[in-house]
């Protein structure tokens, strides 16, 4: 870390988290962080690196390989009084703790008649592109956002990963926290105070005028980054950061694209059935009549994430599709 | 006396069939005694009696199919006495009657057994089917605009806002003279419709037909013309007073007093209301008025407003709204397009001062408005300025001669100088 | 049946006040289950319906070891563990009816029963998925340094889940106050044990992950309430997680009717021989504590509850269709 002013400084977005959850086991003491190799490893990523001697093995607790049972037990943890903080180490593994997610966290307080609320967070790893194959490559965030109890939160940007950690463990309900692999390296500028934020807006994080490209986490910076070239060629794309996937922030999605009369999806999800096709469809129910284009997605493709890097590159969303993409749907049809 | 009604055994059970009693009327029962075999989607199952009593009678027989809730049986419970046979039928019959109520309900509420076979009609897409987005026909809307006139630059030629906005732009009409549109007899250009062809064979089509309609009138028709200078003072004001109470959706438009007065005219002059056919006249009963109705790209159609004299001002504005859209988005009846007996041309907009009409044939006149204007206006020894508005009337000399048109702008100037009447 | 006797299900002789309010317990579970029976063919209830009959010793038993500031995590056979546990009669008929007076406001229904004042953690319909929540309870009393039991009731069936050995696993790991109580009734469902398991002896199963583990016979209320009282003794004294099976059997099929077609009378018949009430009851009749009136005036006292409890959900309220959609997420912020 270093200081490029008094007020300002740099930090990864692995070290945001890490500090998100310092920062939160400081002021809470209810707060734990619960997961494989979390502890003496320091955690899989290295997020958690450097807590374990700081808090000990009670508030960073190394599980066994049961994803069911330790999250189960962080929500009866949760039922109990504790604020844990449950981390499975991928999304890959949560399909072994789907059942107390869904079957359990997202529905107790509604079985119960609204007596017992489950104040968990859960923290995954996601997200594909770094040649780790099929098994461990996948982005299933927009499965879980499908399932009403559960909020979603994809944290894209240094600021979001090191203030978004707060307001889910200051949220009654379980909330489920999406860290693209990807973005753990990544660097950012943040204010010395930075803290929580919200975690119920989407955040427009380029204005533009001919065209929305909606998109969250890894894509977003694909997304920007494709709006740079397109804006030299005079096509000004507005880029949404969904930040949240559940519940979706409607309202900023429709004024943009009241505004630029064009949307694109890009998500890292298969495109059937996605977050990509819910956004589209909502799209068409609240600004048909602002559409000047159809409503186009770029997802993954309906393949199973290969090893290979160019066939994971081909299968991935990427810049020069955005480009491509974008293009087509502003420029003449040729 | 209880009933002892076809159990519910199972959340999606709607119905069971009795195999097999196991008690008779007069066994005593108690509590939780099998009393009875029934057959579910499922299997056979035994149900119990919820009742210390005596069977009084079996009301179901073995092998019938009935629904949840149906009496199976009636018990006596304990300490009532037995009661007579006659009573005990009614009874029954009465607790039996909500069922089969009940029955087709949950047969109504029941899926099908079957999937039924879904089959999928195609259609074919319409071949002139225009391709536009959602923010283009509504700025187009909005603008007036017919997408049909338009050139679309979106993939497969797709109208999109930026077509709407400004790629096409407007086209004015041929300045003058104005001429009705072909219809009647001739092969008139059909009005755009959903087969209607690209719009370049169509503009060309209907020039073909205007041509083919206008060379006929100028060759055929003997044209003689009046002109009279009418003051529009009063009908404007009690317009604009009439307007100021309406929200500016629902205000009428100048030109429609205008054409309830040449409808009007021509109920007291009727032989300028028809066709010149085989050689003689032949008037009209209904006034139909023929309102010419420029299009952006060229050309012109002119639609009719049905029974013009017969609608009120208001009326005749919405018919006219709604004939303006129509025929700008292709959806004109063929009625409309072949039914006028008369043709009303307002150039005024465009700041024409008189309008020398070609009558459209069959047709015997042809009414043309221009810009209204104030001018200087002599009345009473009084020189005054007034809106003044120049009518003309083109007419067909082997119908009618000079002084019944004459007659009819004078007609057409009283109702416009006695606007309450219109 | 091959009950593993040890030490502690030879019940010791009962006080009458003590031996009638067990007998009382399980009458009222019975009696409250032979209602929702009538009921559900009557089609008041609907959905799913799980009866406890012939099992009710396991929840008399256990529950009467614990205390009211212990957690319960129960099954969808649960009625009688709420009903034990304190919730009224009337609540949970209502629940069954749907109604908004219910536990769990209707929203839940017979496998559903909730009760935050007698930290009832809820019947759970996903089989083994209970474990883990028990578990984590546990964590939360300990890492909050509460002397308190988690209690986690489920069936044989949930012993092959992979809940069920990470959950031990984790509460023998961390040494969790939790009471595990495998409600042994010999059947998932429709499929018996012995063709599910490789070993059939649940109890040693628990004891591989180095818990005390104790079978005793589910039939016998006071065996039960004397094991679950000693377990729950350790697990207050700090010893960790404990394993109680009780081998039992249910009368009544799995859900509300099936044609069991899985087992053949002349089992149920045996079993229904060792029926609790009735065993319990005759035990107590000759040892001179229980009289016919004594039984005729309990049977007086739960009728009328029973018939209160009816009239309850009779009268109760149907939740306003605006409300449809609360408690998807909390109305309230958490301190």
């Amino acid at each position: 870390m270093t200081t490029t002013a008094e007020t300002m400084r740099k930090l990864t977005y692995r070290e945001a988290v890490r500090e998100a959850i310092r920062e939160a086991m400081q002021k809470d003491e209810r707060v734990f962080l619960m997961g494989e190799d979390v502890g003496r490893y320091g955690g899989c990523f290295a997020v958690s690196k450097g807590l374990f001697d700081e808090f000990g093995p009670e508030r960073i607790r190394d599980t066994p390989l049961s994803e069911s049972g330790f999250v189960g037990a962080g929500i009866g943890a949760a039922l109990g009084g504790m604020r844990p903080i449950v981390e499975i180490m991928t999304v890959n593994f949560s399909l072994l703790a789907a059942d107390q997610i869904i079957n359990n966290a997202a529905v107790l307080l509604h079985m119960s008649g609204g007596l017992f609320n489950v104040p968990i967070v859960i923290r995954l790893a996601t997200g594909g592109g770094r040649q780790v194959a099929a098994q461990h490559s996948r982005s299933l965030e927009g499965w879980y956002a499908h399932i009403p109890g559960l909020k979603v939160l994809t944290p894209a940007t240094v600021e979001d990963a090191r203030g978004m950690l707060w307001t889910a463990l200051e949220d009654p309900d379980p909330v489920l926290i999406f860290e693209n692999s990807g973005l753990y390296n990544m660097e950012g500028t943040l204010p010395v105070e930075a803290g929580a934020v919200d975690i119920d807006r989407a955040r427009m994080r380029r204005p533009g005028r001919d065209i929305t490209i909606i998109s969250y986490a890894a894509s977003l910076f694909k997304a920007l980054e494709a709006a740079e070239i397109l804006a030299r060629e005079g096509i000004e794309a507005e880029v949404i950061d969904l930040r949240t996937l559940r519940p979706l922030d409607d309202t900023t999605l429709l004024d943009s694209v009241a505004r630029t009369h064009r949307a694109l999806i890009v998500d890292e999800g298969w495109r059937s059935g996605s977050l990509a096709a819910e956004i589209s469809a909502r799209i068409m129910e609240g600004a048909f009549y602002e559409l000047d284009a159809p409503v186009e997605r770029l997802c993954s493709a309906e393949v199973p994430l290969p090893y290979a890097k160019h066939l994971e590159d081909a299968a991935l969303p990427q810049v020069d599709k955005i480009v491509d993409l974008v293009r087509t749907m502003v420029g003449g049809h040729g | 006396m209880a009933d002892f009604p076809m159990p519910s055994l199972g959340a999606d059970m709607q119905e069971g069939t009795l195999v097999e009693w196991l008690v008779k009327p007069g066994d005593r029962v108690k509590r939780r005694d099998v009393v009875a075999v029934v057959e579910t989607d499922k299997a056979a199952i035994e149900i119990e009696v919820y009742e210390d009593g005596v069977i009084e009678r079996l009301v179901v027989e073995p092998g019938q199919k009935v629904p949840v809730g149906t009496v199976l049986a009636v018990i006596r419970t304990d300490g009532e006495p037995a009661a007579a046979p006659k009573e005990e039928a009614a009874a029954a019959g009465e607790m039996a009657a909500p069922a089969p109520a009940r029955s087709e309900a949950a047969a109504a509420a029941a899926p099908p057994e079957h999937e039924p076979a879904v089959s999928v009609p195609s259609v074919p897409e319409p071949a002139g089917r225009i391709k536009a987005s959602p923010y283009a026909r509504r700025l187009a809307a909005e603008r007036g605009l017919a997408l049909e006139r338009l050139q679309g630059t979106g993939p497969g030629g797709a109208i999109r806002a930026a077509d709407v906005e400004g790629g096409v732009a407007p086209q004015v009409p041929p300045a003058a003279p104005d001429q009705p549109p072909p219809a009647v007899a001739e092969q008139a250009p059909a009005p755009p419709t959903a087969e209607s062809p690209p719009a370049r064979d169509f503009q060309a089509g209907m020039r073909r037909a205007i041509a083919a309609a206008m060379a006929r009138s100028n060759r055929e028709i003997p044209h003689y013309y009046l002109q009279l200078r009418i003051d529009m003072s009063r009908t404007l004001r009690r317009l604009e007073a009439e307007n100021l109470q309406r929200p500016i959706r629902e205000r009428i438009l100048p030109v429609v007093p205008l054409i309830k007065a040449v409808a009007l005219a021509l109920n007291e002059v009727p032989e300028l209301n028809g066709y010149w056919l085989e050689d003689r006249l032949q008037p009209r009963e209904a006034i139909n008025i023929g309102f010419a109705i420029a299009l952006r790209q060229g050309g012109l159609i002119t639609p009719a407003l049905l029974n013009a004299d017969l609608q009120n001002l208001d009326e005749l504005m919405a018919a006219l709204r709604d004939l303006i859209t129509r025929a700008r988005s292709g959806g004109l009846r063929s009625s409309e397009m072949t039914e006028a007996t008369v043709t009303v041309t307002s150039l005024g907009d465009l700041g024409v001062e008189t309008v020398y009409g070609v009558i459209y044939p069959p047709q015997v006149a042809l009414v043309g408005f221009g810009r209204t204007q104030e001018q200087p206006w002599a009345e009473n020894g009084m020189l005054a300025v007034r809106p003044v508005l120049t009518a003309t009337l083109a007419a067909d000399h082997r119908a009618t001669d000079g002084h019944r048109g004459a007659q009819f702008l004078d007609a057409l100037n009283r109702y416009l100088q006695e606007p309450e009447k219109l | 049946m091959k009950t593993r006797k040890n030490a502690t299900t030879r019940a010791e002789p009962v006080e009458r006040e003590h031996g009638l309010h067990l007998l009382r317990s399980m009458i009222r579970i019975r009696r409250l289950e032979d209602k929702c029976a009538e009921l559900y063919t009557t089609t008041k209830i609907r959905g799913f319906l799980h009866l406890y009959d012939g099992e009710e010793a396991v929840a008399v038993g256990v529950l009467e070891a614990l205390t009211l500031d212990d957690a319960i995590v129960a099954t969808y056979r649960e009625h009688g563990h709420a009903l034990i546990r304190g919730v009224s009669a009337g609540c949970i008929l209502a629940e069954m009816y749907g109604r908004q007076e219910g536990c769990s406001r209707g929203r839940g229904g017979s496998m559903h029963l909730f009760d935050d004042r007698t930290r009832f953690y809820g019947g759970n319909a996903i089989v083994g998925a209970g474990l883990p929540i028990a578990v984590g309870l546990a964590l939360a009393d300990k890492m909050q340094e509460k002397s308190r039991v988690s209690c986690c009731f489920f069936g044989d069936g949930a012993v092959a889940e992979g809940e069920f050995h990470e959950s031990l696993n984790l509460a023998a790991l961390w040494r969790l106050p939790v009471l595990f109580v495998c409600e042994n009734n010999l059947y998932a469902m429709g499929t018996a044990l012995r063709y599910t398991q490789s070993v059939t002896d649940i109890a040693a199963k628990a004891a591989s992950y180095g818990m005390p583990a104790a079978a005793v016979d589910g039939m016998d209320v006071l065996a039960v309430e004397a094991a679950a009282h000693l377990a729950a003794e350790a697990i207050r004294a700090g010893e960790g997680p404990q394993f109680l099976e009780c081998r039992t059997y249910r009368f009544r099929a799995h859900s509300m009717y099936d044609a069991e077609l899985y087992r053949n009378r002349a089992e149920v018949e045996e079993w229904k021989k060792r029926c609790p009430i009735a065993t319990f009851t005759e035990r107590l009749r000759d040892a001179g504590q229980v009289s016919d009136d004594d039984l005729a005036q309990i049977e007086a006292e739960v009728a009328r509850e029973i018939s209160a409890a009816v009239a309850f959900a009779e009268a109760g309220s149907q939740e306003p269709l605006e409300d449809l959609t609360r408690f998807v997420y909390s109305e309230r912020r958490m301190p």
